[in-house]
């Protein structure tokens, strides 16, 4: 029983690794460049949340929705005006350019709104469900129910809208996409917009558990692993890789006696050294196998 | 303007291009000798700690300026030379011994973890150096025999000849010293045959292939001789310190190396000395900052990190070649003087280039 307590709870943090995961992954796809700032754009959204819903005492769902729109908005206007101009720069390049970006992030959220811890009411703060020995909390079951409608979302949005089949395209071959009339440039401003609001997602789900404030931009680091996990360029696989990240990362902080002290804090960073040696293609990865030399 | 005409096939390799090269180096090595004379303790030290900086710079060039591989996780062998080096020490080997023993335990640490991680391509290398970083500080924390785990570990002050080098002038000498002899190494391990098969990878990984340079050895070799010379830079580092703690050989202190060789310029060792000029009085530039800014801002802990971010983002974007090529422009300026053209360094307009098959 105490097994099943534990993989809930894994589930629940797994699906915010998840979320950002899904976030490199489709900047990834796209425009082949990792996006190092993923965490601190996360950690934005957050902080938006709580001015709107915490300060100016707006209703969740409308703050929810309003956080989630301006961070998309906050996306594409970013990679229009900055990361757009390093395109077809060596990798190096955009890696330091997006881990610059994070950190004026940062600096910029600990100006702003200080460097005090910040919490903001939710429907679910507080509320437990239990049945037959398992005690869920509300925020665990928001998580693991918000990434699900955002899946679904994502999904018929990829399956279904011209603009998505556009995006599938330009992804696949950015050069054909341009030969058959689709705007790139804007498909990708867009596809960083989108990444953008899965990151606020996360961040105003994980609010009501690690609270507001600067620290939580390091889940962007760990979600590496879920990406990397689920095989890099693959969005079930980023959701699925951060639900692994999130069990292996619950059961070694209960079973720390066995393995070795503080196995916890860089479990998820030993699963992503040991996927790259053992299988670095990642478990659901397709076609696009990583090139070895 | 000075024109070279080549008469031999080495010229293209020498160490000193021309005879104002080694008039100039000469110099201003002579000057770097005379130092003492001319400035106070304080100043000495922190130009000594300006050399270890750059010595720990040329090892991240060697790995991201000249190979093309952008590691997160330099200072995680920062760390394994410092702690080693502090280790050998309270168990009384010389510095003398210990030293040779620090580098090659970097090179060999360095090997080992570049040779799986190494065959993978493109930016999986960054994201695996970042978890290193990560892991490394952890182990330095835990493995309490070796590091002293948070307590931290003190530094014995160890003497050489005779003289302690808590005297801030041989300190200095010191240094120097061994950022001369980095210079000297990493200008020959780059005019050799090795050293050209980096670049090679650096520009094109397929055309080196078919050169006949194997991908994996020369990535992890690069790997091994960029741990090699941070681990030295370690090793002084922790005489500089004093006293290691877990929490120097932090994420944050990777980044500052990276800032260092991109401020610097990427793919000139020149850079690596710019830059950790440039690093070393960033915190007084921060402070000169913070009188300029209104007081509400410049109080805020914050600003520190907004600025590297700044720096970080403005040298990527308009000064992709660092300060060392803004010399070059400026150089190039008044010898082409007045026809100079702008063309010259610019930019050429690209697609993004792929990884996939």
């Amino acid at each position: 029983m105490q097994l099943i307590q534990l993989i809930i709870d894994g589930v629940a943090s797994g699906c915010i690794y998840g979320l950002v995961a899904l976030g490199f992954v489709l900047i990834y796809k796209a425009t082949e460049t990792i996006n190092f700032a993923q965490g601190d754009i996360l950690m934005l959204g957050a902080f938006v949340a709580f001015s709107l819903i915490g300060v100016l005492g707006m209703n969740y769902i409308v703050g929810f929705t309003l956080t989630v729109l301006i961070i998309a908005a906050f996306g594409f206007l970013l990679d229009a005006t900055i990361i757009r101009q390093i395109i077809g720069q060596p990798p190096f390049a955009t890696v330091m350019l997006t881990i610059g970006l994070g950190f004026i992030f940062r600096g910029f959220a600990s100006i702003f709104w200080g460097t005090d811890i910040y919490s903001f009411s939710t429907p679910f703060s507080g509320k437990i469900l239990q049945t037959g020995g398992l005690v869920i909390s509300y925020v665990n079951i928001s998580i693991i129910i918000g990434t699900a409608v955002l899946m679904v979302i994502l999904f018929s949005f990829f399956s279904f809208t011209k603009i998505g089949v556009a995006m599938r395209a330009s992804s696949e071959n950015q050069l054909a996409a341009y030969y058959v009339g689709i705007p790139v440039k804007f498909i990708f401003s867009l596809i960083w917009s989108i990444s953008a609001g899965v990151a606020a997602v996360a961040g105003v789900l994980l609010a009501p558990i690690t609270l507001v404030d600067t620290s939580i931009s390091l889940i962007g680091l760990k979600a590496f692993a879920a990406a990397v996990l689920g095989g890099f360029g693959s969005i079930p696989g980023a959701i699925v890789g951060g639900i692994i990240i999130g069990i292996v990362e619950q059961l070694c902080g209960t079973y720390e006696n066995y393995l070795f002290e503080g196995v916890r804090e860089i479990s998820a960073y030993l699963v992503l050294i040991l996927t790259l040696i053992v299988y670095p293609r990642g478990l659901f990865s397709d076609k696009a196998e990583v090139k070895k030399v | 303007m000075r024109f070279i005409f080549k008469t031999k096939y080495d010229q293209d390799i020498n160490v000193s291009r021309h005879s104002g090269d080694r008039f100039w180096y000469s110099l201003l090595i002579i000057t770097m000798l005379t130092m003492p004379l001319l400035i106070d303790d304080f100043y000495l030290g922190e130009i000594s700690y300006i050399c270890i900086l750059a010595i720990a710079g040329i090892g991240l060039m060697i790995l991201s300026g000249y190979t093309g591989l952008a590691s997160l996780g330099h200072a995680a062998f920062l760390g394994i030379g410092a702690y080693t080096h502090a280790f050998l020490l309270t168990h009384g080997i010389p510095f003398i011994v210990s030293i040779p023993i620090v580098i090659i335990v970097s090179f060999l640490v360095g090997a080992i973890i570049g040779i799986p991680i190494l065959r993978l391509s493109g930016m999986y290398l960054a994201i695996a150096t970042l978890a290193l970083c990560f892991i490394a500080e952890h182990v330095f924390i835990r493995w309490e025999h070796f590091t002293g785990g948070n307590r931290g570990l003190a530094v014995p002050s160890e003497e050489i000849l005779g003289i302690s080098l808590t005297n801030s002038t041989v300190f200095y000498y010191l240094c120097l010293f061994f950022l001369v002899l980095s210079m000297f190494a990493a200008i020959n391990i780059l005019r050799s045959p090795t050293g050209r098969a980096f670049v090679a990878i650096r520009d094109s990984e397929i055309a080196a292939q078919s050169l006949g340079v194997n991908l994996g050895i020369y990535k992890a070799l690069s790997f091994a001789i960029s741990g090699a010379f941070t681990g030295l830079a370690g090793a002084l580092l922790a005489h500089y310190i004093g006293y290691l703690a877990p929490d120097i050989f932090n994420i944050f202190l990777s980044l500052t190396l990276l800032l260092l060789i991109v401020v610097g310029g990427m793919g000139s060792l020149h850079g690596c000395v710019f830059g950790a000029i440039f690093v070393g009085f960033l915190p007084q530039l921060i402070a000169i900052c913070r009188d300029y800014l209104p007081s509400s801002i410049a109080s805020q802990p914050g600003l520190e990190p907004m600025l590297f971010g700044i720096i970080l983002v403005f040298f990527i974007l308009y000064e992709p070649l660092g300060i060392y090529g803004r010399w070059m422009k400026i150089k190039l300026f008044f010898e082409m003087f007045p026809t100079y053209k702008k063309q010259t360094f610019k930019k050429q307009k690209v697609f993004t280039k792929t990884d996939r098959v």
